[in-house]
């Protein structure tokens, strides 16, 4: 069965690429957030799919898109380890208490008139949602951008619903405030 | 439902995640606060403006390359022989023993190709994709392949004949580079992805519908032609005779 296998070997990596490889903006989108450098972004990226092809063959789903990103989350929280260790890049992570007891309500602004926002270009939007610190800024870029259910995100990022909830209201609270302190700078 | 509550489940009222009991529970809630009615208005606002923004990323083509380069090639032999034409490899042939298994292997891989070309095609109408060289002049798209292909495509003006000329790109299909000659038809964009033939056997045109998408494909003058588009069947096929006739009138262009 030498050519057997090796036809299965050929069949599974052929699989893979259709099922993968469309996904490759989606997971270079979230590295570049994640990781927020493009070299980084690119390595992790690759990372991402050396690893994936390797458990491909015990992929059930879920879907893959899902799938891919939670590889990729795996490979970025291995390189904030590194960065962690070398002491090159400040990390912003946030402990796990800050998260459990910030009320969310300083972030909101407590005016009851809806403040209009003003229109924004996509770099200035990125770079507000760059300043977002970790786990805030992964749970608003599944949602917000790559359009993951929450129950997608949860497994994703390995945390409960009620979790992905919390951090994604915080999220968008800190993105507008961030949004209209911008807008009261003059340029 | 307090006001903390509501923070929270206004989102997920946003994000269509809630059943209708609990929708209805928060827009009570809502109706009847002032201030969780404007953060609801503020939050609507606010992923409205990033919906419209373009604030993705897309993956550089050397990432691309390199990802491709790094997945395992073992079945080098046959997807080059396969790209360069559709007869079979010698690889596969070694393994076909019954004339079975080399058709089903070989229409697998056709259709992996068709699908690869309906991919690359998709990708092309991304935002910034479709393009590389944008010109509506034979002359000035056809020196830009050159050098960056080991087979430049041939690039024929079709305007005249209904079909508009807007430029070309490089692609990537089955991890080879080769040539995308775009054109228009209304508001439809035609790839037409050209590859070095393994023979100069001609091979008549024939269409299939592959996820919902016409595919043309032949071979002449030892080149393989794929065109791609969203164009109905019959207007594909004028389009992929007035190719050839033109590349038969113009030599090879």
């Amino acid at each position: 069965m030498l050519f057997g296998s090796s036809r299965d070997d050929q069949t599974k990596v052929q699989r893979f690429r259709e099922a993968a490889l469309p996904y490759l903006d989606d997971v270079y989108t979230v590295a570049r957030y994640l990781l927020r450098d493009p070299a980084d972004a690119e390595d992790a990226v690759q990372e991402c799919y050396l690893r994936a092809l390797k458990h491909f063959d015990s992929y059930r789903g879920p879907a893959m898109k899902p799938w891919l990103l939670a590889i990729l989350r795996n490979v970025c929280h291995a390189e904030f380890a590194r960065r962690a260790r070398s002491g090159t890049t400040p990390i912003d992570e946030l402990p796990e208490s800050a998260e459990a007891t910030a009320p969310l309500w300083q972030e909101t602004p407590d005016t009851p008139e809806a403040q209009a926002l003003q229109k924004r270009d996509a770099s200035s939007i990125r770079r507000m949602i760059a300043t977002l610190a970790e786990p805030f800024r992964e749970t608003f870029v599944l949602r917000e951008i790559q359009n993951l259910s929450y129950r997608e995100i949860a497994e994703t990022v390995g945390a409960p619903v009620g979790t992905v909830m919390s951090r994604l209201a915080r999220a968008r609270a800190m993105l507008r405030s961030a949004w209209l302190a911008e807008e009261e700078q003059p340029k | 439902m307090t006001c903390d509550e509501a923070d929270i489940l206004l989102h997920a009222l946003i994000d269509g995640e809630l059943d209708a009991g609990h929708a209805l529970e928060v827009e009570n809630h809502v109706a009847a606060c002032r201030r969780c009615a404007a953060a609801l208005q503020a939050h609507r606002e606010m992923k409205a403006a990033i919906a419209t923004a373009d604030v993705r990323f897309t993956a550089p083509t050397h990432l691309r390359q390199r990802i491709e380069a790094a997945l395992p090639q073992s079945r080098g032999a046959s997807r080059r022989s396969l790209l360069a034409g559709f007869a079979m490899g010698s690889a596969v042939s070694a393994i076909a023993a019954t004339g079975l298994v080399a058709i089903v292997l070989r229409d697998d891989d056709e259709q992996r190709i068709a699908s690869e070309v309906v991919s690359a095609h998709l990708r092309s109408l991304q935002a910034g994709h479709l393009t590389d060289v944008i010109s509506t002049d034979q002359h000035t798209v056809k020196p830009w392949f050159n050098g960056r292909l080991d087979v430049s495509p041939p690039v024929i003006d079709l305007t005249a004949l209904g079909f508009t000329l807007i430029g070309g790109r490089l692609d990537y299909i089955d991890g080879r580079a080769l040539g995308a000659v775009v054109y228009k038809r209304r508001a439809h964009v035609i790839n037409l992805f050209v590859a070095q033939a393994p023979n100069a056997t001609h091979s008549t045109a024939r269409t299939e519908d592959v996820q919902g998408f016409n595919i043309r494909r032949w071979r002449d003058h030892g080149l393989n032609f794929w065109a791609v588009s969203d164009l109905n069947a019959d207007e594909l096929a004028e389009f992929s005779d007035k190719f050839e006739k033109a590349m038969q009138t113009n030599g090879k262009a």
